[in-house]
């Protein structure tokens, strides 16, 4: 992988970038919900409807052997970017929630019984917590919840506590999207393992910011999506041990994930169509190959020291400012910086900053138990990528200075 | 004044201001000046949720006349409410439930009743219908 792209350039490569909203040029800082496309990406789509389009595997034709093997190229690509030992570890999903139903699913049809536990975090998006209260209703099971600090980091010791022989799978995030927490991934994964249990990382909030490595990581599954990584939505993927994928049952039946159909009996296919049955999304998974051409372009190192310069312009700015609190401030922190207002309501700030040109998110952030931990409503969140500037910083800091001023 | 009458005083108000920024500040200064609903009404019963902010609203009936009363922790939100408030009570159920609440897009805070913005307001138009529905029986 060599690093041609200085990060300060990558802003030009994403056109939505260069809209102007009521009037003001935008500034995204909405990331953490989804990330902007570059060029590259919305061309490659483009040019798969418009040169390409054919549904995938056992076609004949060229066009069908054309799409098949860019589909299947971008799940190369998804390896070699997570460093993923097999092609067939690589499993193509709808996103993020739909790879961690996949495995609350094969997980509650044998392997999850009565007395059975299961642990995630206090910091969990709803799509990590509620596809596990299915999994423990449908099984007996139950739900372990590993506290967490005020300021948003994991208690690793009453993390490890929890865990016992009864524990069957440890389901947390890798990032917090509502504090920014980089959780400690491979300690988790090295206490897990003591006790022989499996390890399931929601990389939603991870792969935007930074390199991920799931051989280093040793985790058992590893699932993201691809909207959040300046690929498409609708397309994400599940990272899974061969040893694990093979043994969970297929999650939905149909075409493509069989090898042989008879009314009496169906035999499943491999690794990895076991996993995707149905016409997937081509075109999605064809984008996501796209923008892992994009990322190999630049440098995490760079990313890195990038995001968190700004992380810690935008915190110093921001704690200026009379009455603000920012909700998350753990040691090991990605770009994400969520606050509130002694007096003003999040709503208030995101629609005055809306009409300033500013894009943030404002809410519960789908983490509502971490809301009643923080005994909160919501917060405002700006979430940031590589290509975001200190300059915007500057236009949202007075943006919110201003914003104040009108509300209070 | 109808329905008509105190809807067509917005619009009018709202087309003196010259841009977005006096506009909001109108809608916020309404916020502020719309009396608190007490503490003991702000129950469970009474609350319209929304994911953003949150809305509670009380009605009551005066002889097919009905009156609102409502609040939100949010001050924008707050200001529409009074908008809402201010055309609504006072009339009667029926031309309440008759009214298709255009002034809204007239006075251009049509985004703050969309469905998406989850702030609560559109729940709480539904939920002043129900009670006018409830009021015209």
């Amino acid at each position: 992988m060599s690093a041609t792209k200085n990060i300060l350039d990558t802003h030009k490569d994403f056109p939505t970038l260069k809209r102007m909203i009521n009037g003001k040029p935008l500034v995204y800082f909405d990331n953490g919900a989804t990330a902007q496309k570059p060029q590259l990406v919305i061309d490659r789509i483009n040019d798969y409807y418009q040169n390409e389009n054919a549904n995938i595997h056992r076609g004949v034709h060229t066009l069908s052997q054309d799409a098949t093997s860019a589909y299947e190229e971008a799940r190369r690509k998804i390896q070699v970017l997570i460093n993923a030992p097999l092609e067939e570890e690589v499993i193509f999903t709808k996103g993020t929630t739909d790879g961690i139903n996949l495995i609350a699913n094969g997980f509650s049809r044998g392997f999850l019984n009565s007395g059975d536990e299961v642990i995630i975090s206090e910091m969990e998006h709803h799509s990590n917590i509620v596809p596990w209260q299915m999994a423990c209703e449908y099984t007996g099971a139950t739900l372990k919840v590993a506290p967490m600090n005020d300021e948003g980091e994991l208690i690793f010791e009453a993390f490890e506590a929890l865990l016992s022989a009864k524990t069957k799978l440890v389901a947390i995030t890798h990032v917090s999207n509502t504090l920014g927490t980089i959780n400690p991934a491979k300690d988790i994964v090295r206490v897990a393992h003591a006790k022989g249990i499996p390890v399931l990382f929601d990389g939603a909030q991870s792969v935007q910011h930074m390199a991920i490595d799931v051989q280093d990581l040793d985790c058992e599954f590893y699932v993201f999506g691809g909207h959040k990584m300046f690929g498409p939505t609708g397309i994400g993927v599940l990272y899974g041990k061969k040893e694990w994928l093979d043994k969970l049952p297929p999650y939905q039946g149909g075409g493509d994930m069989i090898k042989t159909v008879s009314f009496e009996k169906t035999t499943y296919n491999d690794l990895p169509y076991k996993f995707e049955a149905g016409t997937p999304n081509i075109a999605g998974g064809i984008g996501l190959g796209a923008a892992v051409d994009y990322l190999n372009t630049i440098d995490w190192n760079e990313v890195h020291t990038h995001e968190q310069g700004l992380l810690k312009y935008a915190t110093e700015q921001i704690l200026q400012i009379e009455g603000i609190k920012i909700i998350g401030t753990a040691k090991n922190k990605a770009g994400v910086l969520s606050f509130v207002h002694d007096k003003a309501h999040h709503y208030d700030i995101g629609t005055i900053l809306d009409q300033l040109g500013i894009a943030i998110r404002t809410g519960h952030h789908c983490t509502e138990p971490l809301m009643h931990r923080c005994k909160i409503t919501g917060t405002a969140r700006a979430s940031f990528a590589f290509y975001n500037t200190k300059e915007e910083i500057d236009v949202f800091i007075a943006a919110l200075k201003r914003a104040l001023k009108m509300l209070l | 004044m109808s329905i008509q009458e105190v809807s067509g005083e917005l619009i009018e108000d709202f087309e003196l201001f010259e841009d977005w920024a006096d506009k909001y500040e109108y809608i916020i200064s309404l916020g502020k000046d719309l009396q608190s609903m007490n503490a003991s009404d702000k129950t469970d019963e009474n609350i319209v949720k929304g994911c953003q902010s949150q809305v509670w609203l009380t009605a009551r009936n005066e002889d097919g006349i009905v009156f609102f009363d409502a609040d939100s922790d949010a001050i924008i939100t707050k200001g529409i409410i009074a908008l809402l408030v201010k055309v609504f009570n006072g009339q009667s159920a029926k031309d309440i439930l008759n009214n298709d609440l255009t002034f809204i897009d007239q006075i251009g805070l049509k985004e703050h009743l969309s469905p998406n913005r989850s702030n609560g307001l559109v729940a709480m138009v539904q939920k002043m219908k129900i009670y006018a529905l409830a009021f015209s029986k």
